[in-house]
């Protein structure tokens, strides 16, 4: 059984080690999944792709003072071709690569933190509320759940979003309203395994409430598995904020990578780096969040390490 | 209770949950703010007070809501799904013409998905730690996060102008005279590279997923005994190993359907394919509201049929469940 550290320390001491392996000395659950992920090659990768990409948002534009609208240099000149006004090259209308991109990744990101969290407090609450009451909430929460899950997330959401203004903050609401059932479903399930082991009887039996048993004894209990499935869905919900700009229903006022690969398509046989470039960055980010998730998840499963 | 009576139930639960569907788009949609009288004066170049009114009429947009969405339900039964606002053409007439090209591309990318990704999947669990399953381990991870439309740009750059292999758009060649089978080939021709581009998001899902099963189920019991019994190992890992390991892919491959149809969305937008998700994309940005609404209902329906058929799948393949009666 997994603990997680997240428990309040009631309990006067940690439990015991296992009978099963020799006396060591005991490490917090937290500390060892920790230490596991530290010692994962490809989750350290996903770490430093994610905090190099993260850096250069924030202070590249030290650096590079563009306007991603401002026309710099003729149109589709390619990259490395005059490294003084356009390090990576122009677009169609000749504006720079390089500035669009680092500005561009704000949008994407933001809209893709904010709908992973929605999706996973959508998610959670309802996946609980199923999970922990069963009968006809149950009944009923899981009809829903289907309901949305018969919806093609991504048409429903493109309806939303023209539907009430293509803002960032409706994308998210959008992404987030149409992503949660799987999240849902997860919880679901380690709501009914974790509701019928000892001391949520514990914590019955000395008068806790549903909500804090809830929220304080079974949640921090299943949250393992869902904090690899929330890393996950950052990384589905930048692709679908990246979807949804390429076909042309961002934010019109905003930069953003997907945005740039839709307004650059047409001209893609004559000029590569306007659609590629912009590609690159949302697969790097994407990549390197899976690889976090894919870490996490040998981390809090260490008996599934030998994969 | 027995095969039929669950089917029924499968179906009648099926059905609700579509009337669900129509009616939230509906009421979403009229929700909206902007005034779909307006929009369709907009398509006409203005309009006076007048023919505002003969639009409200024709359309049936001065009744009230409740009574509009009686006569839409009543519609939908009939296959009567309305008049697009802007193609002056009935919806049904319009998505006829367009759903067979978007079926045809996503049961050509789930199969190439499928027996893709379990091949790699089988290979790579018979040497966990082996070099093939690192390969597919990065692969699925690379698959996976790779946006579906970029990945589809990609191949056009690569197969318009470095490898003229296979064409980049649309569905059929231009002036195409030949046989129903040259026709037949001609349009595989151009499934190809749409069908790919779809495929390798989900091919990267199934090759991970049957690797772990196939782990999880060569480890087994029967496995073993199978093994003892000196079969030999290709036996042992198709006839015995992978009916077992297949049923949980089977499972995910039912969930993704409403995925893969969102995927078919921007997939066919990259490649020009005459499918539903250029019909969805047009109507959406010209507010052609009875159209956008028979494409979400017929989207739906698309993942209904496929998750019935996964269901009837599942109790073929699983003789447990096909006797075990109603158990989910």
């Amino acid at each position: 059984m997994t603990d997680v550290a997240t428990n309040p320390p009631q309990t006067a001491a940690a439990p015991a080690p296992a009978a099963s392996g020799p006396a060591v000395e005991a490490v917090s659950p937290l500390r060892e999944s920790l230490g596991i992920f530290l010692k994962n090659r490809p989750a350290l990768v996903g770490t430093a792709i994610l905090a190099i990409i993260l850096l250069a948002l924030l202070y590249g534009t030290f650096f590079v003072t563009a306007d991603p609208y401002e026309i710099v240099w003729a149109p589709m000149t390619p990259p490395f071709e005059e490294p003084d006004y356009a390090l990576l090259g122009t677009d169609y209308l000749g504006r720079d690569i390089l500035a669009g991109l680092l500005t561009g990744g704000w949008p994407t990101l933001a809209v893709g933190a904010a709908a992973a969290l929605l999706t996973v407090g959508i998610g959670i609450l309802v996946g609980a509320l199923s999970g922990f009451f069963g009968g006809w909430v149950d009944d009923l929460l899981m009809r829903v759940t289907e309901f949305f899950q018969v919806l093609p997330a991504l048409l429903f959401a493109m309806v939303l979003v023209t539907l009430f203004s293509p803002s960032l903050a409706t994308i998210a609401i959008a992404i987030g309203v149409v992503s949660w059932p799987q999240t849902a479903r997860l919880t679901r399930a380690e709501f009914l395994r974790i509701r019928e082991l000892e001391y949520v009887a514990a914590a019955r039996s000395i008068g806790a409430k549903n909500s804090r048993i809830i929220f304080r004894v079974v949640l921090p209990n299943a949250l393992p598995p869902l904090i690899v499935s929330a890393t996950l869905t950052v990384g589905v919900a930048i692709l679908f904020e990246a979807g949804l700009s390429f076909l042309g229903l961002g934010d019109p006022n905003t930069m953003s990578w997907g945005l740039m690969i839709g307004q650059n398509r047409g001209y893609l046989l004559e000029a590569w780096w306007p659609v590629t470039l912009p590609g690159l960055a949302i697969f790097l980010t994407v990549f390197a969040i899976s690889l976090i998730g894919d870490g996490l998840n040998d981390a809090f499963n260490p008996k599934l390490r030998s994969r | 209770m027995g095969a039929s009576g669950y089917i029924l139930r499968r179906l009648g639960y099926g059905v609700i949950l579509l009337l669900g569907v129509v009616v939230l788009n509906f009421l979403l949609i009229h929700a909206a703010p902007g005034d779909p009288a307006e929009v369709i004066a907009g398509e006409m170049g203005g309009a006076t007070q007048e023919m505002m009114d003969k639009i409200r009429a024709d359309y049936g947009l001065d009744k009230p809501l409740i009574v509009q969405l009686g006569l839409y339900l009543g519609g939908v039964v009939t296959g009567d799904l309305g008049e697009s606002y802007f193609f002056n053409q009935p919806v049904i007439e319009l998505i006829g013409a367009r759903i067979v090209p978007t079926i045809l591309l996503v049961v050509a990318a789930q199969m190439i998905a499928i027996t893709l990704g379990v091949g790699m999947g089988v290979l790579a669990a018979r040497r966990p730690q082996g070099a093939w399953s690192a390969f597919v381990s990065v692969f699925s991870t690379i698959g996976y996060a790779a946006p579906v439309f970029w990945t589809g740009l990609m191949l056009i750059i690569l197969f318009a102008s470095m490898l003229p292999l296979f064409p980049v758009e649309g569905m059929e060649s231009a002036r195409f005279s030949g046989g129903p089978i040259l026709y037949a080939l001609d349009v595989l021709h151009h499934l190809f590279l749409p069908a790919l581009t779809l495929g390798i998001i989900f091919l990267a899902q199934y090759a991970r997923l049957s690797r772990a099963s196939m782990i999880d189920v060569l480890g087994a019991d029967y496995v073993r005994t199978a093994r003892a019994k000196g079969l030999s190992e290709r036996k042992v890992t198709f006839k015995h190993a992978l009916r077992n390991a297949v049923l949980p892919i089977m499972t995910v491959a039912g969930i993704q359907f409403g995925n893969l149809i969102s995927g078919a969305l921007l997939v066919e937008t990259v490649f020009n394919w005459p499918g539903m998700g250029r019909l969805a994309f047009d109507s959406v940005l010209r507010r052609d509201y009875p159209t956008l609404l028979g494409v979400l209902f017929f989207a739906a329906l698309m993942v209904v049929v496929a998750n019935l058929l996964t269901d009837l799948g599942y109790r073929l393949a699983d003789p447990r469940i096909r006797t075990g009666g109603s158990r989910k």
